[in-house]
Formats: C-alpha cells, structure tokens, sequence
C-alpha cells in the first residue's frame, strides 16, 4: 500500500515533470492563461451580437472548458508522449502497479486545469460587465469545477492510452478539444442542437458540470445540483475506467507483438 | 530573376510540404468548419438566420487566419528544430527571400478554408452563395490571402528573438479574432480597439469579401489589404535584418 500511494503521487509528479520538462514560464502563461481570457471574450462578445444567452453563460462555459487545454492535451501526453521518449518498454519492465503509475500522472495534470480554469473566473469577474456571481457561490463553484476537470483530464487520458498503440494521437486529441465548443454546450444552449448531437454531448466530459456551473453561477446551492455534479462525476469514471482499461489492453497487446514503441 | 525564382521554387516546396501535412490541414479546414458550425448554431439561437452567409466569410478568413499564424510562429522554431537556422541564415540569399515563401503558403493553404467553409455552409445549412460582385469577390480572395501572408512575415521577423514563438501565436489568435471583426462587428468592440483592427490586414480582407459577396464598395478595402501588405512588407524586411542580427550577435539563433 506504502509503494503505491508513493509511485501514485510522488511518481506522478517526476513523470510528470519529466514528460514536462519543456514547460517554461514564457509558454505556459500565453497559452493557458492569455488565451483562454481571450476565448472567453470573444464568445461572450459574440453571443451578445447572436442575441443568444447572457454573458455568465459564456464566462461558465468557456472557463470550465478553458481547463479542457490542460485536461486534454496534458493528459494525452502523460501516457502517449512514453512511446516517443522512448520511455515506455523501460516503464513497463517495472513491477509498479499500472494504475499508481498513469493515474498519479492525472493529479498535476488536474491542478494545471485548476489553475486555469480559477483565473478564468476570476479575470472574467473583473473584465466582464454582467458577470457577477455572488460571493457565496465560490466554493459549491469550486466543487463542480474540480468534478469537471478531474472528469475531463480521464477523458484526456482515454486518447493518451490510445496513443500507447495509434501512430498519431495528438490529431484526435485537438478534434476531441475543440468539438468541445461545439458538442459540450460551452457556447451553444445544448437544447438547440440536433438530437444526436445531444447525446454526443450528454456523453462528453464537461457538460453536465457546466451545466451545473451556470445554475450555481445563478445562485442555486450545490444540494440543488447535485443531480448534474454525480452525473459529470460518473461520467469522468467511465472515461478514467475506459483509460485504464485501454492502457492495459495495449500494454499486452505491445507486449505480445513486441510493438511497445514500435509505429 | 533570381528573387523571383526563388520565392516561385519557396512557394511551391512549402505549398506541398504543408499541404501533406495533416495538422496544417487539420488547421486549415476543419477548425474554421467548427467556429462556422458553432457560430452559425449561436446565430440560429438567437434567431439571427440571415448573418449565416456573414459568419461563413468571417469563419473562413479565420481559417487563413489561423494557418497563417501557426505557420509564421512556427517558420523560425521549425528551422531551430530542425537544425537549418543557421545554414538558411548564413547563405547568401536574403534571409527574407527565405522566410516570405513559408508565411506566404501558409497563408495560401487558407484557401482549403475558404472553400471548406463556403461548401459546409451551403451543403449542411443551406446557406445560399450568391455574390453581388463576382469579380471583386475573386480578386479579393488573393489580396486577402497575400495581405495575411505578409502580417505573418512581418509576425515571424519579431519572432526570430523570442524562443517561444509557438506560445506566441497561441495566444494571438483569439484576440486578433476579436478585434479584426471577422465574426463580431467591429462596432460592438470598445472605441479603443478600433485602430488596433484597422491595422491588421483581415479587418480590411473580410470587409472586403463582405462587400463583394453582400453589396457594397469592396474596391477600398481590397486596396487598403494590399497597401497594409506593402507596409507589413517592409517593417517585416527591416525587422528581419535586425532581429537577425541582435540574434547572431548575442549567439541566440539556433537556441530552442
């Protein structure tokens, strides 16, 4: 038990600083601070010129979503980039448990998605006329941002664990992200879109949190959104079981066909 | 003749190198597709159906856009990667008879964008594609297209000191979005910005194909594309020559 909480966080924060060693400063804050800020002006911008929703709608979507950045493309890269570094045959020699070692990548991945999705708040708070969410709503805001982005970084792990065996995942990981405006109703009142689309997006990490962000946003308590939390929440588990599940297929199938980092 | 021959045999290797790549077309087609698609299901909610046509020239610049971006913020960082800075540096060919060619066949691949954009919104819509000004309409798909390209030459010159690029033009591309009015009228932005939008050469380009697609006076603002261009042009030649040199310098071209 002592080996796997340590391999889970203190090893999920070497691999994660080592998969992340190209990380400085002067990337991280255009990228996953300036931007998202930005985002989240352009479609509030945009949705008052549509004549579509009020500006809270699109400040809670776009800064729950804004964490999709870190959630998705760093959890991708936590369990696929092994193969390129060429870390993965040395990585799965090891005896650890495979769950300590994927999973514990999660919770720095998690935090970073944390990180931007608060700033995206907290500048929209002061950017935004026409978003001004009682006091009171920050912490019920806080537990269905952490839900949201803990049930998205299982999805951004679900395409890395595909990364264990496809040639290309980083593509699939950018459609994944950016349908996410689309499919998750960041921008769009989920009501409005086709059927189908619908159930896509009933199915997706992100939507029902947001969902649950806008009413809390609207002061409701969290007891009266409970619903949406356990619903985002089961749907991160089934992603991060569908991760997990994947990661340990591929790791006998490449073990099999001695195909670890084979492409 | 050795210019010219230069930015043709340029032109054509990075038109063909980016088109095989599948990120650049990922890029190019289907993100300004998606921005489309989400602005024309925003407009439809808010019961705006006859800016659909508005939103698609809008979206599909920002595919030119956005391939352009990508492509000057990464034009000097994929050399550094590569290891040929310093030997496309050293040549003797003007290092901007290097550089144009790239940003321009960015630029250029947008016009997948415009086409994709056009096609979705006509055939998933129903967006009908009617031009007042058909001629106007096609010389303004080529000023928009160069004037673009050398905003990113001009983009790509400042970017030879900065090790980052790429984070760099992550980070613009929402606001020059924003600002520009490709999908949200310039009009509804504070008074502040309006200059800032006034020097960018999409502002001009979409208002330019807005006006010939929808009625209008396109002809000024294809000519304000293409003098912007010009200006673009020669900051980014002279930019080029002194990042150029500070780099060389202070031994910090070929550092990643």
């Amino acid at each position: 038990m002592t080996a796997f909480v340590r391999i889970f966080f203190v090893g999920g924060l070497i691999a994660y600083r080592g998969l992340f060693n190209w990380i400085r400063p002067s990337m991280y804050i255009p990228t996953m601070l300036i931007g998202p800020i930005f985002q989240i002006l352009f479609f509030t911008k945009l949705g008052a010129y549509a004549g579509v929703e009020n500006p809270t709608f699109f400040v809670v979507g776009n800064a729950i979503q804004a964490s999709a950045m870190s959630a998705v493309f760093a959890g991708t890269m936590t369990i696929a980039n092994e193969r390129p570094y060429q870390t993965l045959a040395p990585l799965l020699a090891t005896p650890a448990n495979r769950f300590a070692v994927f999973m514990g990548r999660a919770l720095p991945v998690l935090a970073s998605g944390l990180v931007v999705s608060a700033w995206g708040f907290a500048m929209s708070r002061l950017l935004i006329s026409g978003f001004d969410p009682p006091l009171s709503s920050i912490p019920a805001m806080a537990v269905v941002v952490l839900v949201s982005v803990s049930s998205c970084t299982a999805f951004g792990l679900t395409i890395g664990s595909v990364g264990l065996r496809a040639r290309d995942v980083f593509m699939s990981a950018n459609v994944c992200y950016y349908l996410m405006w689309l499919l998750c109703g960041v921008n769009i009142p989920l009501h409005t879109l086709p059927g189908w689309m619908q159930q896509i997006g009933k199915l997706m990490p992100l939507t029902h949190g947001i969902a649950a962000g806008r009413e809390i946003a609207a002061g409701a308590s969290l007891a009266s959104v409970s619903g949406l939390v356990w619903t985002e929440l089961l749907v991160g588990l089934g992603w991060g079981t569908l991760a997990f599940g994947l990661v340990s297929l591929f790791e006998h199938e490449g073990r099999r066909r001695a195909s670890l980092e084979s492409y | 003749m050795t210019a010219v021959r230069v930015l043709a045999a340029g032109l054509r290797f990075h038109f063909k190198s980016l088109t095989h790549s599948g990120f650049f077309i990922l890029t190019s087609v289907f993100m300004p597709m998606l921005v489309a698609t989400v602005a024309f299901y925003m407009f439809r909610a808010g019961g705006k159906p006859g800016t659909l046509f508005y939103a698609a020239l809008g979206a599909a610049v920002y595919g030119i856009w956005s391939s352009t971006l990508f492509g000057s913020g990464g034009a000097i960082q994929w050399q550094r990667w590569q290891g040929t800075l310093e030997l496309l540096v050293s040549s003797p060919t003007p290092f901007v008879l290097v550089m144009l060619p790239l940003t321009l066949a960015t630029s250029t691949i947008g016009i997948y964008s415009m086409v994709a954009t056009l096609v979705w919104g006509r055939v998933v819509f129903g967006i009908p594609f009617t031009l007042v000004h058909p001629l106007a309409f096609l010389i303004a798909i080529p000023a928009t297209i160069l004037g673009l390209g050398l905003l990113g030459l001009l983009f790509a010159s400042t970017f030879v000191l900065y090790r980052h690029a790429n984070a760099l033009s992550n980070m613009l591309e929402w606001p020059v979005l924003l600002v520009t009015g490709l999908l949200v009228p310039i009009s509804r932005l504070p008074g502040w910005s309006h200059p800032i939008g006034w020097l960018l050469a999409p502002s001009w380009g979409v208002h330019g194909l807005r006006d010939a697609a929808l009625g209008g006076t396109p002809w000024p603002d294809i000519g304000m594309t293409l003098a912007l261009g010009v200006a673009y042009l020669a900051l980014g030649m002279t930019f080029l020559r002194y990042f150029e040199r500070a780099a060389r310098k202070q031994a910090t071209l070929a550092l990643t």
